[in-house]
């Protein structure tokens, strides 16, 4: 959904269109002239496109770190230089239960694989997982015996984002890809292919 | 530090005080004093180190692990000790085969050893007899192996890089 701004924004557009609106209460203005008026003044959109365009700028990160990427990830977050908040993703929840994004910030190890997996089985869909830096995509330069390679072996991740750790910059264009992919591609399918779907756990 | 005349007179107080064949060998390198002990013998050596002696070590700063990997026998245990008034650090090290990696434990004299005996049990596999709660600490329990030995594979998944490129898929290309 695309809001366009009709006027150039001139400081007296503004007073215009407030004269123009109390017009319209006090039943001034009538037939062609108001089906003009109201055309000018609504959004037509369908019901889901309404709903993901909401869901996609108050994205709930979890407050959730891993190792090193977790302190990159709460200044990009949290900090005043690429403040996530622009981008209405910025209030981080204690709870798996009240948020809806994931941000694996650092390495899994084997023994925090499971742990990782029952946080995700207790966000409440529609969740969101963005895998940061290259020990969360690929086990980056820990390739051993106590990493898992990839968070995607064991839950569906949306966005993988390279670096070590990765710039600010870049888990903020994570979090636009992430937000165009909710507006423009809700689902593409690849949940059910994980069998993401439905593996909330609620008790 | 024990300086090497230092720790012949250890050495000799232990043989005297614990058993004669209780010292395998004690050396000095890079300034550090070892000595090195029966593996049946490490309680009585540490009790004496640490009630008996007449500057006793009365400190466990450290305990590792260690796999010699092709010596025999493989697996050791190094025990750093501290003597907190004289500041002198003394290392006891004990070895032992991987087909029986038993070694009493010395948890009752040092209580700190607790963790680090279970670390080193799960990393190296070395039995600690008499421990109170030998479980693992980092590997998830389940974990078949113990992942710090030598011939333990390093695990993983094979990356490509320059050097063995012409092993990966685009060869050909």
């Amino acid at each position: 959904m695309e809001i366009t701004r009709s006027g150039n924004g001139a400081p007296g557009d503004f007073r215009a269109s407030q004269l123009r609106a109390r017009q319209m209460l006090r039943g001034d203005i009538e037939d062609t002239e108001l089906e003009e008026y109201v055309q000018s003044r609504l959004l037509v959109t369908t019901f889901e496109k309404a709903q993901s365009w909401a869901r996609s700028n108050a994205l709930f990160p979890l407050g959730f770190g891993l190792a090193c990427c977790a302190i990159e990830m709460i200044t990009t977050l949290a900090g005043p230089r690429s403040d996530l908040s622009r981008f209405g993703a910025e209030v981080t929840r204690a709870s798996p239960r009240q948020a809806d994004l994931l941000i694996l910030s650092g390495r899994i190890s084997v023994k925090m694989a499971p742990v990782i997996r029952r946080i995700y089985d207790q966000m409440l869909e529609p969740k969101w997982v963005i895998s940061m830096g290259a020990c969360a995509s690929s086990a980056g330069m820990f390739n051993n015996y106590a990493l898992v390679a990839g968070a995607d072996k064991f839950l569906p991740v949306d966005v993988f984002v390279p670096g070590c750790p990765p710039r600010p910059e870049a888990l903020n264009y994570a979090v636009i890809k992430l937000q165009d992919k909710i507006q423009g591609h809700p689902d593409m399918g690849w949940r059910q292919r994980y069998g993401a779907e439905g593996t909330e756990e609620v008790a | 530090m024990p300086d090497a005349t230092g720790l012949e007179l250890i050495a000799r107080e232990v043989r005297e005080r614990v058993a004669d064949d209780a010292v395998v060998g004690a050396t000095l390198a890079h300034g550090q004093a070892m000595l090195e002990v029966r593996p049946e013998t490490i309680v009585n050596v540490l009790s004496y180190l640490k009630h008996d002696a007449a500057e006793p070590f009365d400190f466990l700063a450290s305990l590792h692990g260690c796999d010699y990997l092709p010596e025999e026998p493989r697996l050791g245990v190094h025990y750093q000790l501290l003597n907190r008034v004289r500041v002198e650090r003394l290392g006891v090290k004990v070895r032992t085969t991987v087909e029986e990696p038993e070694i009493p434990s010395v948890v009752d004299l040092y209580l700190g050893a607790n963790f680090q005996k279970r670390k080193v049990f799960d990393f190296f596999g070395v039995i600690f007899t008499g421990h109170p709660d030998l479980r693992r600490t980092h590997m998830p329990e389940d974990y078949e192996g113990h992942p710090q030995r030598r011939d333990f594979p390093i695990g993983g998944e094979p990356v490509l890089f320059t050097f063995n490129e012409h092993e990966g898929p685009y060869r050909d290309a």
